[in-house]
């Protein structure tokens, strides 16, 4: 047994070596051109290999080398404003070397090796430092202060330590013991980076989505679901995470997705803005894109490679959002290889342990005081695409056991042109508990009221709409007319939102409670005139409520709120008096 | 490499035969069987070991037997291209099917054909005319974008396919497309219909035809697609032409792959058909697209029939998930004699918003497709009210939203079979037919749009 061994059989990505001393998950170079791949599997003197590319042409008896790593990634400064296939080579180096198409047998190094970066020591000569320690930064982008960190199990006095230029293999700082540190580490990305411990999720992760703020929060450091069928926007309410979303660094995972799709948001983000600093989005943005026709096994590996970069910004103490579009196709290409290892199947041919690498995968999110003493935090959101839109498939069940937040779409609301097309009856969030006490200090003391009170007369609608299918709405009381009445400008107002208009895309929660109220403010006047004697066709049909709803297209929304409330105050008042 | 032959079979199942005592065979090699009377058959190595090798034959096990010698080529499947592919008639296999010669190759190219790095793509965004409004208007076709079309058995998606083919245009060149027509386990008589209606209207002379008839063997339907794009890539990206692939029926491709994976004794995904059907029919339907610095563009138009007119069948649900959109093709408007009978609803274009409003089509065309959708949903909804409590029950808006969607099914949804609309045409028409409805109901029309087109309330 020794590092090298032969090919013994080739089925599709799946390689079968002799001869190799290997351990599990070790990375291996196969055949003539060396193609990378992963020990998955170890029967007697058979070591099984997932290969990252096309196998064709690849024959038994050709050469394996055992590598003896196991599958990293390179971390550094570098790493925003790229995208990389699932084992995190760069796109662009990879057209330099082989053109617009991707063929194999090509190296790339994820972090530039060449480029200097202006390093600024924090630490001087004599400082004990410790694992997670920040030693010095770089400006790797406008927005983004890289914090160079001393790297988990390493500890020591400062030798010698110099600002300047330097590339990131180049030694930045010497400690005592005779080790050196550049700016660059590597990370097995298989294995969780590690942490002092997990804090509780009580600060919201701020997206701008009305629905998804307002009534289904989620927790910086929390787990979302979004399971959809197919043209239910799942994509689209992605991207707007990722645009908007109060997240300093955003990790986007195109998993085994549309190629056209990643050219949409390459093409997108370096002209957006980001709200929260003025910058273009691009700045804070690192995506993988393993498009649907690329090599499976990648695709398999693009969501660790993403968790691990996402990890490695999180223990710089930034908060970090990582969407992953979509875990059903990572779940794909397990049960894919699984199959070619003719494993015993579980559940519609997934691998038996498709709920626990799920599990695994979403405990990797959370808020913690890193090893440097920092705060951080990873928030992780996965799509699902669930065939036919049925949720009660492995993906989708195993998924739901873990997220704490439940977002779905649903295609009737999609065929309506409502959007975002989330069902505000079956979705639900497990943070509004722990968050409540942030809104009611930054946003308003009766925050959580307002919720309760828009979610359950939404509920009432449900209940409503079911007797207004058999009767017609004439039939109902006038109290439960106006109920609907309200209901509607929840949702036609409020609810949905178009992601593709400039000022409706984003709101802030102060004017998404803002207009909460607005509604609420509606329904108690209209009530008051309808006592009064009003009708209700006159209090609905009130121009000034047309004008409030019209102006949230409108930029300065906000600061006009209380001015058009107050006139649709009066105007219903006026319509009791004429009554 | 030396070209033995083997006549070392062991086994023969369906269409995979098991071969022993071989040297070492790469994956994916193409293989050459000779049987005893001399004929021959191509096959392609699905597994390979010292120990045993697996080969799929593409046309069919009929007549193979353990004497029969197999040869290794030591390369993979290649389709011989030139610009003389044009204008001809191809089999499933690549041979011809014509009367015409020998292809003669410019180069050999490998069929399946890489992926598109998604870092050099290039966003589609030019509009591509049909001349049929439901999709014009509703569902906006630009070049370089995959849109299948959902049907089921005896509708008329053959008809729509070839008025496509026949009237797709971009408006702001005369660049003709090349039509690369991909036919898979269609009846003679479906693939004489799509022949002679070419033939016609001249489009012959500008298209490839790949033809696997259903009495051709179902294995073969698994490489003639292949070999379609592969065709359309050549003639895309190396002689910039603009190619429009049909390919019909992707219902029978899947059919094959599950024949194949039933015979290599796979575990089967959901309905028996293979774990991996999503990333092969993205193996076909993510090599649509443009590229950076290239001037040609595939543009994909496969059609599928959905098994029981089920959407959330495994094939309509997988090429849902990959394409940029779906048509879908209603049994209830062509009962009711309507061509082209699209259910607009359920149809939608992902790539629409790139490829349409000022300067590709016009300024209002978002605008009134939304309307469109909006009041015809309303519409179609109320029928099923109206069938409990009458008509009489309804107010004014929800009266004139009934009829409106009587209206746009009759006179927007409705043209004939060589009827070309130009969109300026389709969106007039549009306008016309939303006159029916009281504009202040119409609330997603932009106010300066209807200042601007609407028929009786526009300012001069």
């Amino acid at each position: 047994m020794s590092d090298e061994g032969q090919i013994y059989r080739i089925s599709g990505p799946v390689v079968t070596a002799i001869g190799i001393d290997a351990r599990m998950y070790d990375m291996c170079r196969v055949g003539d051109e060396g193609l990378l791949g992963e020990v998955i599997e170890l029967h007697g003197d058979k070591a099984v290999i997932q290969v990252y590319e096309d196998t064709s042409g690849i024959r038994p008896g050709e050469p394996v080398i055992n590598t003896g790593d196991t599958l990293s990634v390179q971390l550094g400064p570098g790493l925003l404003t790229q995208i990389y296939d699932g084992i995190q080579r760069p796109l662009a180096t990879l057209e330099e070397k082989m053109g617009v198409f991707i063929t194999r047998g090509v190296d790339a190094d994820g972090l530039d090796m060449e480029k200097k970066w202006e390093f600024t020591a924090t630490v001087k000569k004599g400082d004990e430092v410790s694992e997670g320690d920040t030693i010095g930064t770089v400006q790797e982008t406008e927005t983004i202060l890289h914090k160079v960190m001393v790297p988990p199990g390493k500890e020591g006095t400062v030798e010698s330590i110099s600002s300047g230029e330097f590339n990131v293999t180049e030694t930045v700082c010497t400690l005592s013991d005779g080790s050196e540190l550049a700016m660059m580490q590597r990370w097995p990305v298989r294995s969780p980076r590690p942490y002092i411990r997990k804090h509780a999720p009580n600060i919201p992760l701020v997206t701008g989505q009305r629905i998804l703020d307002f009534l289904f929060p989620l927790a910086k450091g929390g787990t979302a679901g979004i399971p959809g069928p197919f043209g239910s926007g799942k994509t689209v309410a992605q991207q707007a995470l990722a645009k908007w979303s109060d997240a300093q660094i955003v990790v986007y995972i195109g998993c085994g997705e549309r190629g056209n799709e990643m050219t949409e948001v390459l093409t997108e983000f370096p002209e957006l803005i980001d709200p929260n600093t003025g910058l273009p989005l691009m700045n804070r943005t690192c995506m993988i894109a393993n498009t649907s026709n690329m090599p499976v096994a990648a695709r398999e590996a693009s969501v660790y490679t993403g968790v691990t970069i996402a990890e490695f910004y999180r223990d710089m103490g930034y908060d970090v959002a990582l969407m992953a579009d979509s875990t059903s196709r990572w779940a794909e290409a397990m049960r894919e290889i699984s199959s070619r290892l003719e494993e015993m199947p579980g559940e519609e041919g997934y691998p038996a342990y498709l709920s626990s690498r799920l599990a695994e995968f979403y405990e990797r999110s959370g808020r913690v005081e890193t090893l440097g003493g920092d705060d951080g935090s990873i928030s992780i959101i996965g799509a699902v695409s669930p065939p036919g839109g049925d949720i009660s498939e492995p993906v989708s069940q195993g998924t739901l056991r873990i997220v704490k937040v439940f977002w779905g779409l649903d295609a009737g609301l999609a065929r309506q042109r409502h959007f975002p097309a989330i069902n505000w009856l079956q979705s639900y969030s497990l943070y509004p508990q722990s968050l409540d006490p942030w809104y009611r200090e930054n946003i308003a003391a009766d925050f959580p009221e307002v919720r309760t009170e828009i979610s359950s007369l939404l509920q009432v609608e449900a209940e409503l709409q079911e007797i207004v299918q058999l009767v017609g709405s004439d039939a109902l009381p006038i109290d439960q007319q106006l109920t609907l009445e309200v209901a509607r400008m929840i949702r036609e107002y409020f609810l949905q939102q178009n992601a593709f208009h400039p000022v409706d895309t984003y709101s802030t929660l102060k004017l998404q409670y803002a207009m909460t109220k607005a509604i609420l403010t509606f329904q108690e006047e209209s009530k008051k005139a309808i006592a009064a004697g009003a009708l209700l066709e006159d209090v609905v049909n009130v121009p000034a409520r047309t004008t409030l709803m019209r102006a949230r297209l409108e930029e300065g929304y906000l600061e006009r709120m209380e001015e058009l409330v107050g006139d649709m105050c009066s105007e219903i008042q006026a319509a009791a008096e004429v009554a | 490499m030396s070209v033995k032959e083997y006549r070392t079979i062991t086994d023969v199942k369906g269409p995979l035969v098991f071969l022993t005592d071989t040297e070492p065979v790469a994956f994916g090699d193409i293989v050459t069987l000779r049987m005893a009377d001399g004929t021959t058959k191509n096959g392609q190595v699905l597994d390979t070991s010292d120990d045993l090798v697996a080969v799929q034959v593409f046309e069919g096990t009929a007549g193979i037997d353990l004497g029969t010698g197999v040869t290794f080529l030591g390369d993979v499947f290649r389709l011989p291209v030139s610009k003389g592919l044009i204008g001809r008639i191809l089999s499933g296999s690549g041979k011809p099917r014509d009367d015409g010669p020998e292809i003669v190759a410019e180069k050999n190219a490998d069929i399946i054909g890489a992926a598109i790095n998604p870092y050099s793509r290039e966003m589609p965004e030019e509009f591509i005319q049909t001349g049929i409004s439901a999709i014009d208007c509703c569902t906006t076709l630009v070049r370089g974008q995959k849109l299948p079309i959902f049907s089921a058995s005896g509708l008329p998606h053959n008809d729509i396919a070839l008025q496509i083919a026949r009237q797709a245009k971009i408006i702001s060149s005369d660049d003709p497309f090349i039509v690369v027509f991909c036919a898979m386990g269609i009846t003679a008589e479906e693939y004489n219909f799509f022949v002679h209606d070419l033939e016609r209207t001249g489009a012959l002379e500008n298209a490839v035809l790949f033809v696997n008839l259903a009495d051709d063997p179902a294995v073969e339907r698994l490489i003639t697609p292949r070999l379609a794009l592969t065709a359309a890539e050549y003639l895309a990206f190396e002689h910039d032409y603009h190619v429009l692939v049909i390919y019909t029926d992707m219902t029978n491709y899947c059919e094959s792959l599950r024949q194949i994976g039933a015979a290599r004794e796979e575990v089967p995904g959901r309905r028996g058909y293979p774990g991996y059907m999503y990333t092969d029919l993205a193996m076909l339907y993510e090599r649509a697209g443009m590229v950076k610095g290239k001037k040609g563009s595939i543009t994909q138009f496969p059609i599928l029939t959905m098994p029981g007119d089920d959407i959330t069948h495994p094939i309509p649900d997988l090429s849902g998930y990959i394409t940029e959109g779906q048509v879908v093709i209603s049994r209830e408007l062509h009962q009711k004699g309507i061509y082209p009978p699209i259910n607009v609803l359920p149809s939608l274009s992902r790539l629409m918003n790139a490829g349409i409003g000022e300067g590709k089509t016009r300024e209002d065309h978002k605008s009134v497709s939304d309307q469109l959708y909006a009041a015809y949903a309303q519409g179609k909804e109320l029928r099923g009210l109206v069938a409990i409590v009458g008509e009489d029950a309804l107010n004014e808006r929800d009266r004139q939203m009934l009829k409106f969607a009587d209206i746009f099914e009759d006179k927007f949804l409705r043209q004939g079979r060589d009827e070309e609309r130009t969109i300026i045409e389709t969106l007039d028409l549009a306008w016309e037919l939303l006159t029916n409805v009281n504009t202040k109901y119409l609330v997603r029309l932009d106010q300066k749009w209807i200042d601007k087109y609407h028929p009786t309330e526009k300012k001069e």
